[in-house]
């Protein structure tokens, strides 16, 4: 062990708290669907939204029924054919760049709503996600009028039906919703059931922004208005990300039918740390491939495959780092990791936890203190895991590194392609053949060399396997959304 | 083998060819030892095909599975000299396969060759692809910050192929994009014209493809289907030789289970000019990302 290795001694400069302001939202009581250009009630039965950190209720949500998806369909279609897909590209760039303009303006006001709502630490909502929200309406908002030089076409699908997850409520709207509109689509979205804030929100924005109505169309409510949403006859194009097992059932649902589908799935990757990387930011890329959005990220470096010479070393340095994060209040500016979504999200990391411990690998956490309201997982690490073990395998969606070693390359790619996901994976080596070589080998769709967790709209993003098909952001994004016919 | 020919000369007797499945480079009979009759398209006997069962399929996945690491991993320029060396091999066999084409669908000499003529020459167009459909369908990606990215193509993996009846182009036209982007397949060879697709699996063997990138089964597709569409080592399914709607929905319903990518069937003309989408229905996108630093 050597002198940096030891664990950081308790910093003589205590954090005074600096809480965000909650005063720029303007929380209602209660929300409506967003049909059709208006605010409507919605025929089932409405729910709360939760404060995760507090879990203290936000607001009354409404519920759509199968009536309420027909009507949302219904205008989908109407404002597509007589709107919104003959519009001529140049005009509907403008609104996206309206839309993206908006965003900015408003952007504290969505970062303080989406950690309200999500529980992710207001430093991730504020200069990760509500940037990317924009700056993926401001690229694809130049495709509209470009789309012939795409390679896809230039027809648009239809009525999109789109079901989001909660983990990055806005910035999977925008993933959404961008390329389907900028190619001429409409749109039927469905939010998860538990942040369904922001996306009420950006319904507001289409209002300032003049979105022609019906181009739009927001659904809240559970599982069943997600899948009414799918199942409708008159929805062209499903787009789904979440999870691997809903992922199949929608594939079932939609097999034999017209409709076309992306998924954007689970993923288990692994970030592979070699002898030679620069330890340090390998450490950091590790912390931030993990815990980054309280490891609610589909991409997420679960898996930490260390070169066995150097993984005491590694682990050492981890665990030092590990004890600097703050976690709590996600609207203090220095909170690193926040809440955890939902109650049923947390029971869920508790019990894959205690089954890694009963399967034998050694699971450490920093000892810090945890607020007493509010759904919290401490930043954890197993060691001495190995492939058989079930938290090396399956999809914890939380703040849980399983931590594995290898010895040669062979072995590295071999143990990090060994899962049915393929969506991304990490590689820290200072030597760029061998960048080259992994890269070449791992079965990912995004593979990240001497970085982790990096988006941008430029870039197409998906997976291998069982972690879905279709790429989102990029040239690529577009294909989802334009007919196949001049392929 | 026809009647025709054995009448030629009355004092010989023909050798009449064994159709086999052609599984790993090798041509072994159906483990299942069934065979069942495949006729001209009057009706008369044309030979006994093998009648694959799902064990042969599970086989000829294995086999394209063992297969698929080195043949994704050749060079783009050397799997473009394999797919064209299959389209040489194939012209030099024409005379057989226009006979084969012709007594399976009852088209006219001039029919049969114009067939062969379209495989061959989509064979060669294949071919040049292999090299060039990183070009046109990868990306470099300027994203906001300093990072090298870049999107390329990567087969997918091992793909089940429904073969449709056409029983030459159209067994070339969803072979070739296939393997021309490094993925391994099993084919289901249309049931009633299964002869001129095993016909094509000896020019394949003998043109420098390794064995298991492509495997031929050869029998009913109701039955082996399921399986490779259930099968959770195969990453891929064409659905283009499959007419059946129903069964082509459970195809997709089986193949929802390890989210393989599924061609889907529809009207199409295999005669007409192909385009990318056979190709890039079997790819997928990787991204790559890298910092940009001194």
């Amino acid at each position: 062990m050597t002198q940096d290795a030891t664990p950081a001694p308790a910093s003589p400069f205590a954090y005074a708290p600096a809480p965000e302001s909650t005063s720029v939202v303007d929380l209602r009581a209660s929300y409506g669907l967003f049909v059709d250009g208006a605010f409507v009630d919605g025929r089932g039965e409405s729910f709360t939204t939760l404060n995760p950190a507090t879990e203290q209720p936000l607001a009354e949500v409404a519920a759509a029924d199968s009536a309420d998806v027909d009507a949302a369909v219904k205008a989908a279609r109407r404002a597509q054919e007589r709107v919104w897909g003959r519009m001529p590209g140049r005009e509907r760039a403008k609104y996206l760049f309206r839309i993206a303009r908006i965003i900015q303006e408003r952007s504290r006001e969505l970062a303080v709503l989406e950690s309200l709502d999500n529980g992710k630490p207001i430093k991730e909502s504020r200069d990760v996600d509500v940037p990317m929200v924009a700056a993926w309406f401001f690229y694809y908002a130049g495709w509209a009028d470009k789309l012939e030089h795409a390679g896809y076409g230039t027809t648009p699908v239809g009525v999109a039906g789109q079901v989001i997850p909660w983990n990055f409520p806005l910035m999977m709207l925008a993933w959404k919703v961008a390329p389907a509109l900028a190619c001429g689509n409409t749109v039927v979205l469905k939010p998860a059931e538990t942040t369904p804030l922001t996306a009420l929100l950006f319904a507001e924005i289409c209002q300032q922004a003049d979105l022609p109505a019906g181009v739009v169309n927001v659904l809240t409510g559970a599982g069943e208005t997600g899948r009414l949403v799918v199942a409708h006859d008159d929805v062209d194009k499903v787009a789904f990300t979440g999870s691997t097992e809903v992922g199949r059932q929608i594939a079932r649902a939609v097999a034999g039918t017209r409709k076309r589908v992306t998924l954007e799935l689970g993923g288990k990757a692994a970030n592979i740390v070699f002898d030679d990387a620069a330890i340090d930011q390998a450490v950091e890329g590790t912390v931030n491939g993990i815990f980054f959005n309280q490891g609610h990220v589909c991409c997420a470096g679960s898996r930490l495959l260390v070169q066995e010479s150097i993984a005491e070393e590694v682990l050492d340095r981890l665990r030092a780092r590990m004890s600097t994060l703050r976690v709590g209040d996600p609207l203090d500016k220095n909170t690193d990791v926040g809440a955890i979504n939902s109650r049923e999200q947390l029971d869920r990391i508790n019990e894959l936890a205690a089954v890694g411990e009963e399967e034998g690998a050694g699971r450490w956490a920093p000892d810090c203190e945890l607020p007493s309201t509010g759904y919290w997982f401490r930043p954890t690490i197993f060691t001495g895991v190995t492939q058989a073990h079930r938290i090396a395998r399956e999809e914890v969606f939380g703040p849980v590194l399983s931590v594995l070693t290898f010895r040669t390359p062979a072995e590295a790619v071999e143990k990090a392609n060994n899962t049915p996901y393929g969506l991304s994976a990490g590689v820290w080596t200072e030597k760029g053949s061998r960048i080259l070589w992994m890269a070449e080998r791992l079965r990912a769709g995004v593979v990240w060399a001497n970085t982790f967790n990096k988006f941008d709209p430029t870039s197409p993003f998906g997976g291998y396997q069982e972690s879905g098909y279709g790429r989102e952001g990029g040239r690529h994004g577009l294909a989802a959304y334009l007919q196949e016919e001049n392929r | 083998m026809s009647r025709d020919r054995t009448r030629r000369d009355a004092d010989r007797i023909d050798v009449r060819k064994t159709y086999k499945l052609y599984v790993g480079g090798a041509f072994p009979r159906s483990e299942s030892a069934r065979s069942y009759e495949v006729t001209d398209a009057r009706g008369g006997f044309l030979a006994n095909a093998s009648l694959a069962s799902r064990k042969d399929g599970r086989d000829a996945v294995v086999a394209a599975r063992k297969a698929f690491g080195s043949w994704s991993a050749r060079t783009p320029y050397n799997r473009g000299q394999v797919v064209y060396r299959i389209a040489e091999v194939l012209e030099s066999r024409r005379d057989q396969l226009e006979r084969e084409v012709r007594e399976a669908t009852g088209v006219n000499a001039a029919g049969a060759r114009a067939e062969v003529d379209q495989a061959v020459d989509r064979l060669v167009w294949y071919a040049g692809w292999a090299d060039k459909l990183a070009q046109v369908v990868g990306n470099a990606n300027p994203v906001a910050g300093p990072y090298f990215n870049l999107s390329s193509p990567e087969p997918t993996g091992v793909v089940a192929v429904l073969a449709p009846a056409s029983p030459l182009l159209g067994l070339v036209s969803v072979v070739a994009p296939v393997i021309t982007t490094g993925n391994t397949c099993v084919v289901v060879a249309s049931q009633p014209h299964p002869l001129p697709a095993i016909t094509l699996a000896e020019v394949m063997a003998t043109a420098d493809l390794p064995g298991g990138v492509v495997n031929v089964l050869t029998g009913h597709q109701g039955e082996i289907a399921p399986w490779l569409a259930s099968h959770l080592d195969v990453d891929g399914l064409d659905l283009t030789g499959v007419d059946d709607v129903d069964l082509a929905r459970d195809l997709e319903v089986a193949a929802a289970d390890n989210l393989k990518r599924v061609r889907r069937p529809g009207p199409e003309d295999l005669a007409a000019d192909p385009r990318l989408d056979r190709m890039t229905r079997f790819v997928e996108t990787k991204t790559v990302w890298h910092p940009v630093g001194t």
